[in-house]
């Protein structure tokens, strides 16, 4: 009998979460749940001041402490060639500050304790005395003529800039513009916010002279570049680091970095020959690891006045904070901005691309943004509603007349990707159909007349997703591919190793499900693991949406590799030659007779008990996998909103979701995920930002300023799919992890500008709290949350 | 979370738990539903030598209507007990539109009434309730109780008249001489957070005319704010949109708002009037029971 694959968990199966019977019983285990033998307790001493020099550092009262091991500054790290260490943008960061503070927040001392009640005590002995500096919170400051240099540090540094990167047509761009009926422009601040994850950074180095190995548990979503960072940093042979991350509790692209807190914990290691636990703290974590955003865009887009876009430009001004810390491909200076418009034929496009150091918190691509992706699909569908109301023009209508068709795939964008597959009409139509959008105007007149304002806001976006194909994608020369390691064991029950890791995000479930669609393994049956550097294959790690696009694919690849042998031992067993073998689910059988045949699993105990003469024992093979393109996802999302005039406060009153995101692998986890994407994008446009005061003190270091819907303002989201099967992928699938947080901020946005379109209003920065909703209602002016940068370019 | 370190104490009786504050000069700290002490331990921002849990004191956790009419809540009486009173629903309509805005759904099944008006945060919904409604609160100390006037009780930000060595027993609300009446608002950014603007109004009403009108202000100020003076644009006369325009001027005239990232002065001043304005307006509207 044919199996039936839902039943065994293979593809398209909504299987319950295995990884839920630890989480939902208490039983994860996450770094701070690991206790080593004699274990030691680390705290950081952090900086109070944006920017100052350093006069003095006096630790000799923290020593006097009962129960204190080691203080660490940045003066002995520096005797050690620890006090900077390298970023993933080829910059350096520093461990403890030796010089300078460059942002509050910025590790300064460690005190390793016998407790961390001891640890956290020292650190409030320590006397640092400062020296003030200016402080730089923007690019505007940065830019200044008289700026006073950040990084004095490097050099040959020039001022305060990071880079100048261009991609693009430039001249014909430029030509367009000439050749234009019309040219819409607008300026706007895509502001800072910080990934959330309930769980904080943190490791335990655990280093063993005798046997010279260092173990670090960490929460890392990418294990492996550690320990070859590691490696590098620490100057350790390879194979003495192992990295193991326990269950990671979110990670949201926070926990792909390298933090200074790893490397002196490991230092603090060597030094008292005992593990070392560091746990950040949430103000830690918020205040000096990876942020998101804070990019400034001046966009232009040249117009036929039928509405066809003849040209895009945008000029970009990104805040990196003290340490170009950006966790990207190392060819992309401002990440993946430039896959803006994938999505729309567009003749031609220019970029330029301008990155500042300000004595803020480094960092730039975390939080679920697929290297800028998030900021680059804001930026243009804030610039086709703008684009769309100078017209006069229904915004749905300009995007359906812009839209790359289904048969123009595969597409090249004007800024040079390749786009695989869509049906962007189609989506669109969906989400129109559902939200009422024929009807919209006549509700729109209904509510007027009870004083409200409804707005509608419609935003479309594709991510290249999967970094990478290794032509083009490495971090610090690491070519970006991902692998699969599987194992049958004799009983026809599997292991499956990946070089990604799960950060929450299913992957034990999933993984086993593209096995069981391959094999006919029931998914059951096979055991996900994920994160030890000494057991898993090599892989580029989780983040980018890149997992079920690359690692997804190499377990696809790894379960046709097994099956191939499979079928030799099939052909052995059922005494007939392979090229007479057939293939249904989980079964081998003889051409013109399904009644003969054998089971995977008869296969896999033939390949430890009665293989072949000749034939290597055992069923197992590892694959890795070099995508040989990206994968392109596309997603409508459309928000009805209504606006309180007498506050500012809007409410959602529908909000639409159409995902197309190729084959569904588990349709209840990529729900999961498009959910938690909307929830954040909600968070973004309606409350989260960090921001910063005049003298650098952070607003929105702890979760009273940074704020976190609850279940209570957050929502409720239609979702609806649509299935293009990406052509490359061997399962069809395309990626999902960041899609909502990536396209829904601009769709409320859009709304709330909709509503206040006849007011003369065009641009609101984001987050669109009430009392600005409320000033650009009564002034009929824009509201910018920071002073808008002008780029003389 | 790493607090400094203190010492923990948790009496049985008030006699001993004043016995303890007492003996503490100062550096005791009463814990009641921890809903503000504990994220200032955790930060460091509190370092008390001592906590004196009131938590296994019996006979504190009470919400009583007196024969004459005064409303009574015990010092241990949570947030989520004055929520979910059909007495309060009833017959203190402040309290009721105040108690399911404080804090977030979590928060209210520990924090407590009392705890939160002791905190004196500039920003707390009891302590703008208490204003509006003229409430008082009995304390007791080693040489035995007394009333303290809402009026004369909170200093500026997290400071009090309550001497180191005395607890807040009970809240006392007088009874209306009509019917109680009013309601609550606050504008936040999200569940849990602090307020942008909070108005707390407490009416009296004898059918359509006001006895009786209180109005006080959270997160406009460097403190509560009293602006029960507002009270005379109505008191003997009835909820016209003249009267309450008048006395919605004179409630934001009372607001001392910062411009910070919450919103400008001016923005908080116009929300405070809108509020004031649709508490009033509800008010008029509705049947007297």
């Amino acid at each position: 009998m044919k199996l039936d694959e839902v039943k065994i968990g293979g593809m398209g199966a909504s299987r319950r979460r295995v990884e839920d019977n630890r989480f939902i019983r208490g039983k994860g285990n996450y770094v701070d749940d690991v206790v080593l033998p004699g274990m030691l307790h680390m705290e950081i001493l952090r900086s109070p001041l944006a920017h100052a020099r350093i006069k003095s550092i006096d630790t000799s009262a923290a020593w006097d402490m009962p129960g204190v091991r080691l203080v660490l500054t940045g003066e002995m790290l520096a005797a050690r060639n620890l006090a900077w260490m390298p970023t993933l943008s080829y910059d350096t960061q520093a461990v403890l500050a030796t010089d300078k503070v460059r942002f509050q927040g910025q590790e300064v001392c460690a005190v390793i304790a016998d407790d961390p009640y001891i640890a956290k005590d020292a650190c409030g002995k320590i006397v640092v005395e400062y020296e003030v500096l200016p402080p730089i919170v923007n690019p505007v400051q940065a830019a200044a003529a008289d700026a006073v240099q950040i990084r004095d540090d490097k050099a040959g540094q020039v001022g305060n800039k990071v880079f100048d990167w261009e991609i693009g047509d430039k001249s014909r761009t430029d030509k367009a513009f000439e050749d234009a009926d019309v040219v819409s422009k607008i300026e706007l601040h895509y502001p800072r916010t910080h990934p959330s994850p309930m769980e904080t950074c943190g490791s335990i180095a655990d280093y063993d002279r005798a046997t010279g190995k260092l173990t670090v548990y960490m929460t890392s979503q990418a294990p492996h570049i550690v320990r070859a960072a590691v490696a590098m940093v620490a100057e350790l042979p390879e194979q003495n680091i192992r990295i193991i991350t326990p269950d990671i509790g979110g990670g949201f692209g926070n926990k792909v970095p390298i933090y200074p807190g790893y490397v002196i914990a490991i230092l603090g290691s060597i030094l008292t020959e005992k593990p070392v636990k560091w746990i950040e703290d949430k103000t830690g974590n918020l205040t000096s690891t990876g942020f998101g955003r804070d990019v400034y865009l001046k966009g232009e887009m040249a117009m036929r006045k039928d509405g066809k876009i003849l040209g895009v430009r945008m000029n970009t001004i990104s805040d990196h904070g003290a340490f170009f810390a950006d966790a990207q491909p190392s060819k992309f200076k401002i990440g993946l901005m430039h896959s803006a418009f994938a999505a729309y034929d567009i003749p031609t496009a220019h970029m330029f691309a301008t990155g500042y150091y300000t004595n803020k918190a480094p960092g730039g691509v975390a939080y679920r943004c697929s290297f800028r992706v998030t900021e680059a699909m804001f930026f243009q569908e804030r610039m086709v509603q703008a684009a769309a109301d100078d017209l006069g023009m229904d915004q749905a209508e300009f995007r359906r007349i812009n839209f790359v068709k289904d048969e123009q795939h595969p597409h090249r964008t004007a800024f040079g990707f390749l786009t695989d597959s869509g049906q962007y009409e189609k989506c669109l139509d969906i989400g129109l159909e559902a939200i009422g959008y024929k009807n919209f105007a006549a509700e729109k007149a209904e509510a007027a007349k009870r004083g409200r304002l409804l707005g509608i806001g419609i935003s479309t976006m594709t991510e290249p997703l999967g970094a990478g194909n290794s032509r083009e994608y490495d971090i610090l020369g690491i070519k970006m591919f991902d692998s699969a390691e599987l194992r049958i064991h004799m009983s026809g029950k599997a292991l499956l190793r990946t070089g990604s890791r799960g950060q929450g995000t299913g992957h034990e479930t999933t993984w086993a499900q593209i096995v069981a669609h391959e094999l006919g393994i029931p998914a059951d049956d096979i055991l996900v693991e994920e994160g030890d550097t000494d057991t898993a294959p090599f892989g580029m790690g989780t983040y980018a949406s890149r997992s079920t696009p690359v690692a997804g694919a190499a377990i696809a690849m790894v379960a046709r590799k097994v099956r191939a042998k499979a079928r030799k031992l099939a052909a052995h067993l059922l005494e007939v030659s392979e090229e007479d073998i057939e293939w249904e689910l989980g079964r081998f059988y003889v051409r013109g007779n399904q009644e003969r045949g054998v089971t995977i699993q008869d296969c896999a105990m033939a390949a430890y008990s009665n293989m072949p003469d000749g034939m290597e024992p055992g069923l197992e093979n590892v694959a890795y996998y070099d995508p040989p393109n990206l994968t392109w996802p596309f997603a409508c999302y459309i928000a009805k909103i209504e606006i309180d005039p007498e506050t500012g406060v809007w409410d959602v009153l529908q909000f639409v979701a159409v995902d197309d995101c190729g084959v569904r692998i588990n349709p209840m986890i990529v729900e999961g995920q498009i959910m938690g994407g909307l929830t954040e994008a909600y968070a973004m446009a309606n409350m989260q930002y960090q921001t910063y005061d005049e003298e650098g003190n952070i607003i929105g270091g702890n979760y009273m300023d940074f704020l976190l819907p609850t279940a209570w303002e957050t929502p409720g989201f239609e979702l609806y799919e649509v299935v293009t099967p990406c052509p490359h992928h061997p399962i069809g699938a395309k990626g999902v992890g960041e899609c909502a947080t990536v396209g829904g901020p601009a769709a409320f946005v859009n709304a709330v500008m909709d509503a206040l379109k006849d007011k003369g209003v065009r641009n609101i920065d984001m987050p669109l709290m009430p009392n600005r909703v409320y000033e650009a209602l009564t002034t009929g002016k824009d509201v910018y949350g920071m002073p808008p940068v002008r780029s003389g370019n | 979370m790493y607090p400094s370190r203190f010492k923990y104490e948790s009496p049985k009786t008030l006699e001993e738990a004043i016995k303890l504050l007492d003996a503490g000069k100062g550096e005791a700290k009463v814990l009641a539903g921890g809903q503000s002490l504990v994220p200032m331990l955790k930060l460091r921002f509190a370092f008390p030598d001592q906590i004196v849990d009131i938590n296994n004191i019996p006979g504190l956790d009470y919400i009583r209507f007196d024969a004459d009419g005064s409303l009574h809540i015990g010092a241990l009486v949570r947030h989520e007990h004055l929520e979910k009173s059909v007495e309060i629903s009833k017959r203190q309509p402040t309290i009721a539109a105040a108690a399911p805005l404080v804090a977030d759904p979590i928060v209210r099944t520990r924090g407590t009434f009392v705890g939160s008006v002791c905190h004196a945060d500039p920003q707390g919904d009891w302590a703008a309730t208490m204003i509006a409604l003229n409430g008082h609160l009995v304390v007791q100390g080693p040489k035995g109780k007394r009333n303290i006037a809402m009026k004369d009780f909170v200093l500026g930000p997290y400071a009090t008249t309550l001497n180191y060595n005395e607890i807040a027993i009970e809240a006392v609300i007088p009874a209306p001489k009509g019917v109680a009446r009013g309601g609550y608002l606050k504008l936040e950014r999200r569940v849990g957070d602090f307020a942008t603007a909070s108005v707390a109004v407490a009416l009296d009403m004898n059918g359509d005319t006001v006895l009786g009108a209180g109005f006080a202000l959270a997160g406009v100020g460097g403190k509560t704010i009293d602006a029960n003076d507002a009270a005379s644009a109505l008191v003997g006369q009835k909820l016209t949109e003249a009267t309450i325009a008048k006395a919605a001027a004179l409630v934001a005239a009372k607001a001392e708002p910062r411009t910070d990232h919450r919103g400008s002065a001016e923005y908080k001043r116009h929300i405070v009037e809108t509020f004031v304005k649709r508490i009033l307006t509800a008010n008029s509207t509705q049947k007297v029971a």
